[in-house]
């Protein structure tokens, strides 16, 4: 928005070479930045709008040493070539203790400028802290209550639970405009991050911990939002739309998300938790009471114990001796051999399907597989003595296609 | 128990045929490739009969000047295949927009850009820097080895073992997809199961010892076995940039040796350290690796900065400005890069005085940094520019690093990192500075200290061509990633639905295409100037007007490097030499006492790799064989008595009188 602006008329004066360079450095800036859509120089909540502000202003800052310093490069190899005759041969010297307070001395005032400049705005824009202000010069009004959102992570999709609602959405989420929404945010099974442009900056979504987000979008329309931390192999298509509604609008889309009649409980959980790609927009009526604080617990699981309650035992002194029936009510990252499905992307020999290729493993799209038919490369239904196969009731000899991928490995004697 | 005994599985572990991808036409395609390269390779050395010579005057060499060649052959060939990574990536990148899926599966696509990351910062960057420190500090401090010679040699054929086994992921089994730094939980048994992660492990301690115990005998080498006369403050910038860098490899490998130990018991033995149950801490992880990582980048850097330094006096013909500061801004520089390594991960919710702290801890480095660009500013000040090959690439390298700078200087404002991280744009931050400081920073090594090592300059035109192609490509390829990050693309991903990016990565798919014409330039540099070496012979040993030390012995320099232990009396002693007309002395000369080859190393380190490979691929028999034979090689080892010798006087004579007559000859040549 700042940068923008089109090239303003001005009085005519000057050779038309001058004229023409006015136009142009604002035409090219122009085309430069808005042309290709640049959300993060251009976003429309207020978070992402002083965070590119901030972008900006330090940019601004170094621009004051940098500048000089490449001109002086030009300038020095210039005009002390070798065979310029004319310019002062100085082998020697090599010390000036003048020149020296300079060079230690300008980087050191910039860098107390941007210190002071980052140390202010890394309090103020902690992603952790409720907002004070909807824009500029326009505070949160004391009757508006933030929304929440709690936001989970799953492998490769994005699931949106709305406790004041009491509804889900899957792969979309809306919020009102002007409204300050307050995200709780965390993963099932690996990192990634929690990342609309337009909204606000990124935060990471991590299993079994909970982050959280501020922010505000002051304008309606429809924005991307996606992981930016790898995941695996879905996480190229790990987007979701963010909707930003008039209040009436989002009044709407409560009610039609409420209509779908969709469940959302620890079952449908369990289900949509499986390694997807590309999964369409889902939409839940009703959700499961403290199916969250589950999640968060990584106890979504019947009989699995969470997280919580592990803390609350340890911190009591363990359970001593009993704690081995604890075991199995703990783990949670093998819960894939478990239930009999590969880990996510599982390839040989962690799985019958082949190593590089262009198999796709479970969870993910097919893709072009003719190069891989056929000969032994083929995916495998039969166990194939604990060789290429995750699947339960594989035979397994000495040598495991996996060890530590799935608990009974371990207890069996 | 033995009731389910497999015999094939106790012979070969989880290995069997299946691991071969030959349904893979691209790796199809590579191993043919390879095999007939490798075949035609080892036929030409059979026929020519040149493996005695291999081994004897190169594989169980302990000459440091050999193990530095090593290196940087080693380097290139790295360079090679970390490059045709990023030629897959930008390719796949380029294509799959929209309804295109491009070439590569996402499963394919995630090995090439961990292969890409890890390949070029281990076996590219490190093997580089470390080939060059290798071969010129000894020179350059007056000594005739490194401090424990035998130790150099296993430490180049531990990384060469663990360069190999990365290579072998391509033809048995598969690579990590789990990044370049095998991010927690994604890098443990549940979410990465196979045999990728256990690849990039091994390849990663193997190599890892090989650095460590190289970091320790360069510092030894510094700190003992500097010439006479040669204070701390009268050693040559390269030498303190080599020292710093040392000291940070051997604090911070330490670090990933034992992150990745750690993981690997996740893997291996389930433990929990990394996991998401049982109070496994992820965050944990992501702290260590970044300990490791960030001091790694300067491990990397500094040495660079030491070429610019030497390179920019030597060019400029002018004793470096503001040489003091320049060794304190170095050592400043070091110790302050321990301590910002949580900029990497901001976005991950610690408090804002923690990250408040470490964004302005990460800015302070720019205040000795940026010192350092002014003083090479102030010593082309009055000086006397020649633009040979060497010093255009610090032409390049200023403006590019000065512009990393600025990004990564954005990048350490928490707030706004907020926006960028993890984005084309943080991708674009990092290759500005790997590339435009480190990998500039080696070429102009290469171009420079050459002469030194083979007898010959290499040929300027084709040099030219080169850096003109880098510079030119590094730009088009990047400067699209930086304004794609502003449009919050994010990095690691292999399809795109937005079809506004394609003409940007279409930019950047050309310019790697440039790049790739800069490193074919510089392979046709060096065969151009082998075959016209007559004509770019070096007679002199100085063939730049150098300053150093290096440059007062022949090129290349004889076994011993000096006959004589020099003396020094001033910084830049071998300009200090030839202002005050010194003398070469020609008699007099005694036996030199010198190190024994061995091939200990190239057993110990083959042993390592058999070792990595089993832990691989579950082989316990061959595991537990190579660790007997490990512990056994080490022990007999010690009893080998037989690890010196003297050069005769009289050889040593006769090598200087060769030296008399070439220098001679080539004033003749000269006048």
């Amino acid at each position: 928005m700042v940068l923008a602006h089109p090239p303003i008329a001005r009085r005519a004066r000057g050779s038309w070479l001058r004229r023409t360079r006015r136009g142009l450095v604002p035409l090219a800036a122009m085309g430069l930045l808005t042309g290709c859509n640049m959300v993060v120089l251009n976003p429309s909540g207020d978070i992402a709008v002083q965070q590119r502000n901030l972008l900006i202003a330090s940019t601004a800052l170094m621009l004051i040493v940098i500048v000089p310093v490449i001109a002086l490069t030009f300038l020095y190899a210039w005009r002390y070539r070798a065979s310029n005759a004319k310019a002062i041969y100085d082998p020697d010297w090599h010390h000036s203790t003048q020149l020296e307070v300079v060079i230690w001395t300008i980087p050191l005032l910039i860098i107390i400028a941007l210190g002071a400049m980052t140390w202010i705005s890394t309090h103020t824009l902690d992603p952790f802290r409720p907002l004070s202000r909807l824009a500029p010069n326009k505070p949160v009004p004391a009757d508006v209550k933030p929304l929440t959102v709690q936001v989970v992570a799953l492998d490769w999709k994005w699931l949106f639970l709305y406790p004041e609602h009491g509804v889900a959405s899957l792969n979309e989420m809306a919020a009102p405009v002007d409204v300050p929404i307050s995200f709780k945010i965390t993963s099932s099974s690996v990192w990634n991050t929690f990342y609309v442009p337009a909204l606000a900056g990124m935060v990471y979504a991590m299993p079994g911990m909970q982050t959280q987000l501020h922010a505000v979008m002051n304008k309606a329309g429809d924005f991307r939002g996606q992981s930016a931390h790898y995941s695996g192999s879905g996480f190229s298509r790990m987007n979701f739309g963010f909707r930003s509604l008039s209040p009436q609008d989002f009044d709407a889309w409560v009610a039609k998300t409420k209509a779908s009649g969709t469940r959302l409980d620890r079952d449908a959980y369990l289900k949509i938790e499986k390694p997807s790609e590309a999964v369409p927009v889902q939409f839940f009526g009703t959700v499961e009471n403290g199916l969250f604080d589950a999640i968060l617990g990584l106890c979504v699981e019947p009989g699995q114990m969470c997280v919580a309650e592990m803390h609350h035992l340890d911190r009591s002194g363990g359970a001593g001796e009993a704690s081995e029936a604890n075991r199995e009510r703990l783990e949670y990252d093998s819960r894939r051999g478990r239930s009999g499905d590969e880990s996510p992307a599982a390839t040989f020999p962690a799985s019958g399907r082949p190593p590089q290729g262009s198999v796709q493993p479970e969870g993910m799209m097919p893709r072009d597989q003719e190069l891989s038919r056929g000969g032994v490369n083929a995916p495998k239904s039969e166990p194939d003595q604990g060789q290429g196969n995750a699947r339960p009731g594989a035979e397994r000899g000495p040598a495991p296609a996996q060890l530590n991928n799935r608990p009974s490995d371990r207890h069996q004697h | 128990m033995f009731s389910n005994l497999d015999l094939r599985q106790l012979i070969f572990g989880r290995l069997t045929l299946e691991a071969i991808p030959y349904h893979e036409p691209i790796l199809l395609g590579t191993f043919i490739a390879v095999a007939i390269g490798g075949a035609a390779l080892l036929g030409a050395v059979t026929w020519y009969g040149k493996w005695g010579y291999l081994w004897r005057e190169w594989f169980t060499s302990v000459d440091h000047k050999k193990i530095g060649i090593m290196y940087v052959v080693l380097a290139i060939v790295m360079l090679l295949r970390g490059f045709a990574d990023a030629v897959m990536m930008i390719t796949q990148k380029a294509l799959s927009v929209g309804a295109s899926e491009g070439y590569l599966p996402p499963h394919h696509y995630d090995q090439v850009f961990t292969a890409h990351g890890m390949i070029m910062i281990f076996f590219m960057a490190m093997p580089f820097v470390t080939g060059l420190m290798n071969y010129v500090m000894p020179l350059q401090i007056g000594a005739r080895d490194v401090a424990f010679p035998f130790l150099n040699n296993f430490s180049f054929w531990m990384t060469a073992g663990g360069a190999a086994l990365t290579m072998l992921s391509l033809f048995v089994g598969e690579f990590s997809r789990a990044t370049w730094l095998a991010y927690a939980p994604l890098s443990g048994a549940a979410y990465s199961p196979g045999v990728g992660v256990d690849y990039y492990i091994w390849g990663l301690q193997i190599a890892g010892v090989g650095t460590t115990l190289s970091g320790i005998n360069l510092i030894a080498t510094i700190a003992k076995m500097r010439a006479p006369g040669m204070s701390l403050m009268k050693m040559p910038v390269f030498c303190w940039t080599t020292l710093a860098s040392n000291a940070l490899i051997v604090t911070i490998f330490p670090v990933l040796t034992a992150t990745l130990a750690l993981l690997s018991l996740d893997r291996y033995v389930g433990t929990h350290f990394f996991t998401n149950d049982f109070g496994g801490n992820t965050m944990l992880y992501m702290n260590l690796i970044w300990i490791w990582g960030h001091p790694e980048v300067y491990v990397l850097v500094l040495p660079a900065f030491g070429i610019y330094s030497e390179v920019t006096s030597t060019f400029c013909s002018k004793r470096l400005f503001g040489y003091t500061s320049m060794v304190y801004a170095t050592m400043v520089i070091a110790v302050v890069s321990w301590l910002v390594w949580l900029h990497h991960f901001f976005t991950m919710g610690a408090g804002p005085t923690v990250n408040a702290f470490f964004g302005i801890a990460s800015m302070i480095i720019s205040i000795p940094t940026g010192a350092k660009v002014f003083n090479w500013l102030f010593t082309m000040y009055r000086g006397q520019i020649r633009f040979d090959v060497p010093f255009i690439w610090v032409m390049g390298f200023i403006p590019t690093f000065v512009i990393g700078g600025l990004t990564g200087v954005l990048l350490a404002v928490p707030p706004a990192d907020f926006i960028v991280h993890n984005s084309l744009f943080l991708v674009a931050h990092f290759h500005n500075v790997i590339i435009g400081a480190v990998v500039f920073g080696v070429l102009a090594g290469l171009q420079y200290w050459f002469p030194k090592a083979f007898g010959y300059t290499l040929d300027p035109f084709w040099g030219k061509v080169s850096f003109w192609c880098w510079l030119i490509g590094f730009w088009v390829v990047f400067t699209p990633l930086y304004i794609l990050g502003l449009m919050g693309v994010t990095r690691r991903t292999q399809h795109f639905d937005d079809p506004d990016v394609q003409p940007y990565l279409t930019v950047a798919a050309i310019g790697v295409f440039i790049i790739m014409a800069g490193i074919l330039a510089l392979l046709v540099q060096l065969v151009v100037s082998y075959f016209r070496r007559e004509q770019l012979r070096d007679r002199t040993g100085d063939p730049w007007g150098g300053r150093t030390l290096e440059w007062s012995t022949s090129s290349p320099p004889p076994p011993y490097n000096f006959a004589y232990t020099p003396i020094i009396h001033d910084l830049d002693a071998w300009w200090d030499m030839k202002k005050r007309g010194h003398d070469r002395p020609l008699e007099g000369f005694r036996p030199i006492h010198m190190p024994k080859n061995t091939g200990t190393g190239v057993i110990l380190a083959g042993l390592s790799t058999v070792l990595g490979f089993a832990m691989i691929w579950y082989i316990w028999w061959l595991a537990a064989l190579s660790s007997a034979g490990l512990i056994a090689t080490a022990v007999i080892h010690t009893f080998n008595y037989n690890r010196d010798f003297y050069i005769p006087a009289e050889d040593v004579t006769r090598l200087e009188r060769e030296r008399t007559a070439q220098l001679t000859r080539g004033v003749g040549a000269d006048a």
